[in-house]
């Protein structure tokens, strides 16, 4: 269960994220839609505990991610943006790393990791260099040490971005394999993907949510029925609106 | 949970170290070390020419040649993960900013020690020329590998600071001449004048050459210590506070 009230992350005069509030139950799975620069990432970053909020908590699995950070960490998987990773290291190292610190051992430890192994498909590079890999290999390597630890709440900030359409499909199809028992929230602009894996779908702009329902409930909205319209009615028609409120 | 630290800290200790043999940069860095170590005593510090059984002409160089090669080990530390995005990976990781800066911290030291343990030839030429007192020898090696944790500790913090490699590498070498040379008249007299004398003493006393010159005698005090330790333990602070302020850059 991941319950967020009243975030909001103001630097200076500027405010990316803006009073927003949110829970998410196990067996959903969250698409976070918005324009570039609407303060999805942002979200990400406070929810996963890498940013301070300037005001506002976020709950993880009960756990306050402020108070007890390393009780809310130890529960979830993140894939950050652009899937970093320490390029020196082979896939094995890397993946060994990551399932040290988070704290696996002995068959546990081996059973994991051959499970995201092959999962993700890695066997073949396991003891490449990261930095020689491919953006789809990469970016499936980030998603390996997201899910090594079987997280219950996996945060994954644009996960398909630069991959292939096939490796896309794959991606999802990974994604909703996994949504049964577990809280998945996703960051994309890629519509097609909150349709495809999606059965929730949050819009933020400028900071803030502009509309919470199902992706179906969604694209009714429009009366074309296309989940594309509804984001451009929505997020274009929030602008003139948070203008004149500036203003006055 | 104290255990559960240490074996954090040991992992990404494990993880930082074996990445600075990935790269060439630990190899190159000891060749360097060694290359250049052995040029200044042999050469510089007259080690034949003095006629005696000590290693003081290996050990004077040491701070100066820190000066520069210490930076090149710090620079990388913090600013390299700023750089690639992996800061927000270990952050997100269940380990406490502390046990990353720690964890660090010790790899760069640990490279740094490698390479001094490297220089046993010199030790083992003084004594096969003669009969040195090894315990101030040892003395000498504590001291300078203090020196070079020092250095790492301020390296460290300005690394945190920065994404760029090379404004971390400058600033530090600013940083490290500043304090290596606080004993001296040069940075003495821009305080003479309008401070006074307890502030100069302070100021003074700063200096790691004053510290590291009295252990090299052999003299291990533990004022000299405290200093060292009081030293990595104000720049490590510094390093977390400075990454918890700068995450988001």
């Amino acid at each position: 269960m991941i319950e967020i009230s009243h975030l909001s992350k103001r630097y200076g005069a500027l405010t990316a994220v803006d009073d927003v509030s949110f829970d998410v139950k196990a067996g959903e799975v969250l698409g976070f839609l918005g324009p570039n620069g609407a303060g999805k990432s942002t979200t990400m970053k406070m929810i996963t505990g890498f940013l301070a909020p300037s005001s506002g908590t976020v709950r993880v699995c009960g756990h306050d991610v402020q108070a007890a950070p390393l009780a809310a960490k130890s529960c979830m998987g993140y894939l950050p943006e652009g899937a970093p990773s320490y390029g020196e290291m082979s896939v094995r190292a890397f993946l060994e790393f990551i399932s040290d610190v988070r704290g696996l051992t002995g068959e546990r430890r081996r059973s994991r990791l051959d499970d995201v192994i092959a999962r993700l498909g890695l066997a073949s590079v396991l003891e490449q260099v990261i930095e020689t890999l491919s953006k789809g290999f990469r970016r499936r390597v980030g998603l390996a040490q997201a899910l090594v630890h079987d997280p219950l709440v996996l945060i994954l900030d644009e996960p398909t971005d630069g991959l292939d359409p096939n490796q896309k499909h794959e991606v999802r199809e990974l994604i909703s394999a996994m949504s049964k028992d577990k809280i998945i929230v996703i960051s994309t602009h890629i519509l097609e993907e909150v349709d495809a894996v999606c059965n929730r779908a949050i819009i933020i702009a400028q900071g803030r949510i502009l509309a919470d329902e199902t992706p179906q409930a969604l694209a009714k909205r429009a009366p074309s029925g296309k989940l594309e319209d509804v984001f451009r009615q929505i997020t274009l028609g929030a602008k003139p609106a948070i203008k004149e409120a500036v203003n006055a | 949970m104290r255990s559960d630290s240490f074996r954090n800290v040991w992992i990404l200790f494990r993880r930082e170290f074996a990445s600075y043999f990935a790269t060439p940069l630990a190899l190159v860095f000891i060749v360097i070390f060694l290359a250049l170590a052995g040029l200044f005593t042999f050469f510089l510090g007259g080690f034949y020419e003095r006629g005696q059984a000590d290693l003081a002409p290996f050990f004077n160089y040491h701070p100066w040649l820190y000066l520069f090669l210490m930076p090149a080990l710090s620079m990388r530390l913090w600013a390299e993960e700023r750089k690639s995005g992996t800061i927000e990976l270990l952050m997100t990781l269940p380990i406490t900013p502390w046990q990353a800066v720690i964890g660090k911290y010790l790899a760069a030291w640990a490279v740094a020690g490698l390479a001094l343990v490297l220089t046993f030839p010199v030790w083992i030429t003084v004594n096969y020329l003669g009969d040195p007192d090894n315990g101030a020898i040892l003395a000498g090696y504590i001291g300078s590998f203090l020196v070079a944790g020092g250095l790492l500790a301020i390296g460290a913090c300005f690394s945190a600071a920065t994404r760029n490699q090379v404004i971390a590498f400058i600033v530090t070498v600013v940083a490290c001449f500043a304090f290596l040379l606080s004993g001296f008249a040069l940075v003495l007299n821009a305080f003479q004048g309008w401070a006074p004398q307890p502030v100069i003493d302070a100021v003074a006393s700063l200096s790691f050459l004053t510290h590291f010159g009295s252990i090299a005698k052999g003299v291990i005090d533990i004022r000299d210590l405290l200093y060292f330790a009081t030293v990595i333990a104000v720049w490590l602070i510094a390093t977390a506070i400075v990454l918890d302020m700068k995450k988001a850059d």
